[in-house]
This record gives structure tokens, sequence and C-alpha cells, in this order.
């Protein structure tokens, strides 16, 4: 079967490959562009940690279609950090206690940076709506509530 | 397995390609089926889509709404004018599935999904099909029971009256996981009032059957009278009649039997 080719922007940065018919957007970004940073849980969409912004909005990439990306912007949590410094999501991920074994993180990171973006200052209850596509196994979520909230100049509350 | 994508630039050239391969499968928004093609599902050997602008066209602004097949949950949730779609809209998945599944790719989602199509049913949506034969309208209903033999028809576009005030129309999903989660059962009523009495009440059930279906005998329940504790009665009482629930992890078909009358009782009498 031949290879398609496929271009978009990834992270700011033209990239062009050939991928297999049905090759799903996760497979394309760890295989064949080298970026680690979403994770493979569940390939079903379940879990939310493959998430990648898609022209600015949440998607899960393991249930995408690498092909319909074409000419589309992609950002992935290793386009986050801002030059040498971290993202104030990332900071406050750390400074929060926000990630145990840290594999939920990426896809986290990525929701909250959708909610964000398009909401500065959100209420508790639109953090908890944003992540509720995007499982942890390790820390409650409370961390991460308050990491997204205490990024967001929210009040963290106790 | 490696599949062969089909991108065509109008719906009558994707319809045309579906209809002529009984492999191939329409891609919506592909939250079901690159799943299916993530676990290695070798009845998919070609994928079709379109590019056709008419495929996700909104238009709300009259009293008959027509949204394409394409307009996903996210788009839904956006437009004002939508107001009555937005709690079923609402009630699917987390944000990235909102924003990548479609109403039309609804109307194919098996059980414990398929919510927003409940509310399409109660509506009494039109849905508009293309396949060999050209293009036709189809009423839901018809449409969801024949729904497995749809297989190489397109879905165009899905219509519907708003409904005349907001008590018209409810909405209610049972889940065990919120905000999101699947359905352990979901209804919606459709109940226009005419002259202080419903006319044509609808009541729609998911979960309560291999499709989505209609609570006829509730519904009869309701017709010409005023929705009052008696008529609310007789209606919850009748609302297991002619359903057939499977079991499931989110619940047994005794258990959906069991509720689903206590969830119309208070989805007609409005509480929370
Ligand atoms: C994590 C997760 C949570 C979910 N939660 C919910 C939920 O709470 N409620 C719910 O209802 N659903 C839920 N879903 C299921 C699914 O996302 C939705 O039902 C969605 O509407 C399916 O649309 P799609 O466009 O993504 O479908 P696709 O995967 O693109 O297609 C599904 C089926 O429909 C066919 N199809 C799609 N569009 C057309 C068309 N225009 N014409 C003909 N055939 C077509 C496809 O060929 C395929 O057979 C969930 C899915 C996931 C992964
Ligand atoms: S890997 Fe994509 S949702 Fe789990
Ligand atoms: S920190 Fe381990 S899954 Fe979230």
């Amino acid at each position: 079967m031949s290879k398609i080719p496929l271009q978009f922007r990834h992270n700011g940065r033209d990239v062009a490959i050939f991928v297999d018919g049905g090759t799903n957007l996760l497979v394309a970004l760890r295989e064949l562009i080298g970026d680690m940073t979403p994770k493979f849980g569940c390939g079903q969409g379940g879990c939310g940690t493959c998430s990648v912004l898609i022209d600015g909005e949440l998607h899960l990439s393991c249930l995408t279609l690498a092909e319909t990306v074409a000419g589309r912007f992609v950002e992935t949590l290793d386009g986050m950090k801002q030059g040498p410094n971290l993202h104030p999501l990332q900071r406050a991920f750390a400074d929060n206690f926000a990630a145990q074994c840290g594999y939920c993180t990426p896809g986290m990171l990525m929701a909250a940076k959708a909610l964000l973006d398009r909401n500065p200052q959100p209420s508790r209850d639109e953090v908890i709506e944003a992540i509720s596509g995007n499982i942890c196994r390790c820390t409650g979520y409370e961390p991460i509530i308050n990491a997204i909230l205490a990024a967001a100049g929210g009040r963290v509350s106790a | 397995m490696a599949v062969t994508v089909k991108t065509f630039a109008s719906a009558g050239e994707a319809a045309g390609a579906l209809s002529s391969d009984r492999s191939a499968r329409y891609l919506g928004g592909g939250t079901l089926v690159m799943r299916a093609l993530n676990e290695g599902d070798v009845s998919i050997s070609t994928v079709v889509r379109a590019q056709d602008q008419a495929l996700t066209r909104i238009d709300a602004s009259g009293p008959r709404i027509k949204l394409g097949a394409g307009v996903t949950f996210a788009r839904v949730l956006a437009e004002r004018d939508l107001g009555f779609l937005h709690a079923p809209a609402r009630s699917i998945g987390g944000p990235a599935v909102r924003n990548m599944g479609t109403i039309g790719g609804n109307l194919f989602a098996p059980n414990p999904y398929g919510d927003f199509t409940v509310a399409l049913l109660a509506l009494d949506a039109t849905v508009a099909v293309a396949g060999g034969f050209g293009s036709r309208d189809i009423g839901i209903e018809e449409f969801l029971q024949a729904r497995d033999r749809q297989a190489g028809t397109l879905v165009l576009s899905i219509s519907c009256t708003r409904p005349a005030s907001t008590e018209a129309f409810r909405y209610r999903k049972i889940a065990r996981i919120k905000p999101k989660g699947g359905s352990v059962i979901t209804l919606a009523a459709h109940l226009p009032i005419s002259g202080g009495r419903i006319a044509g009440a609808r009541i729609a059930l998911g979960s309560m059957a291999p499709t989505q279906i209609r609570a006829r005998a509730a519904e009869r329940a309701l017709e010409g009278r005023s929705l009052d504790a008696a008529t609310i009665a007789a209606a919850a009482s009748a609302a297991t009649e002619g359903t057939s629930p499977s079991d499931n992890a989110l619940g047994s078909a005794w258990y959906r039997r069991e509720i689903v009358g206590v969830h119309l009782r208070r989805l007609l009498s409005g509480q929370e």
C-alpha cells in the first residue's frame, strides 16, 4: 500500500511526513516525528493522555486520523514551554504537586491550556469540566485542579 | 492493518464511494471508527471522507432547524439559537469528544452511546440521506429501525422543529460517572401544548432497547391530557412497555426497567 504525504504545522514548525492509510495522529507524532510528549494510554478515547490541540481545540490524537490534520496547527506538550522557561501551567503543576507518575500530565496540561486560552479565569467547576476527559490514577485530581486554578491566578482553596 | 482512505470534495461523490464498497466506512469525527481501527477491526478496509462544507452547515435561525451531519457537539454548544439542544450535547463525553464527535456519527453509535439521537427522536427529526439512489428524507424512527441496514448510505443532515418553549422539551441522561460517562438510560420528552392539553407527545428512550425507541404507551397516557399528577403517574407506569434493555457494565436490564419510570416521572414533573 502506498504511503500518503502529509504536511502540517507541529508546534510552530512545518513538518512533512509519509503515513500509512489509517494511521492515527498519536502514532504519527510519536513514531514519525519523534515527539514523545503525547502518551499512549488506551487508544480508545478513554484516558485523555494523548490529548493535543488542533487549531487550538482539544482533540484525542489516538482517535484522529493523521491525514485530517493536513495544513492544520497541531500543538503538543513539547511546544508548551516558552523558550528556556516553563509555561505558567507547567510551573503550577510542579509547585502544586499535580503530578506523581506523570503519565496523565501531558494530556492534563493540554486540556488545561485549551481551557485557559479560551477562558483565562475559570471557576473550579469549569476546571473540573475541562479535565473530565482525562484520567489520573495517582493524584486524586485535587492537586491538578488547584494547579490549574493557581496558573489562572484564581484562588486556590485549601 | 493499513486501510485505504478516500477523500472527496463533495458529499455526493462520497456517497457513491460508500454505496459501491461493502467494506467502506464513512469517517465523521472518528471517535468510534478510529477506535475500531485501533482495535484492529478488519471489517473496515476503506475509510471514506468528504470535505463538503454543506456537511458542517448549521441553519438555526428559523422555526425549523437543520444541522449538517458533520456538525460537532461543541458547535451545537456554541450556537445560542440551539439552546434546546445544549443539554443533550453537553451530556456527551469529555470536551475532546465533544470537539470531535458529530451528530451524524451519533445516529450510528451503539449503546451505551447515542444520547443526542434520543433528543432528536423525541423531536421527530428528519434525516436526509444519500446513497446509490440519490438523496431522500426519512423519518428518524424509520431510520433507526433500519440502522443496521444503513451501511452504504451517507447521512447529509438532520432537521427538526424548534420546540415552542423551554418547558416543551426536556432531556435527562442517567450516568454513573459525572460529568461524562456512558448512559445507564437516557430520556427525552417533547410535550407540545395546545389549549392546555398535550398534543403530539413524544417520549424517547436510550439504552432501553438495541436502538433508541419511542415509549408509545407513555405517549398515549399523555396525549390529550394536561400534565397533572395523575397523567404523569400513568405515563411513568407505562414507561417500560415495549422496551427490551440489556445488561451491561453500567447497569442490568432489571435495573433499567426499575428506574425508567422513576426518571420519566421526575422529567415530566420538572424535578431535578
Ligand atoms: C471517550 C468517549 C466517550 C463517549 N461518550 C459518549 C457519550 O457520552 N454519549 C454518546 O452518545 N456518545 C459518546 N461517545 C461516542 C461517540 O463519540 C459519539 O456517539 C459521536 O457522536 C460519534 O460521532 P463520530 O462523528 O465521532 O462518529 P464516527 O466514529 O466518525 O462514526 C461512527 C459511525 O457512524 C458512521 N457515520 C458517521 N457519520 C456518518 C454520516 N454522515 N453518514 C453515514 N454514516 C456516518 C460511521 O461510518 C461509523 O459507522 C463517546 C466516545 C468516546 C471515545
Ligand atoms: S490514548 Fe488516546 S485517549 Fe487514551
Ligand atoms: S500522575 Fe499518575 S496518572 Fe496522573
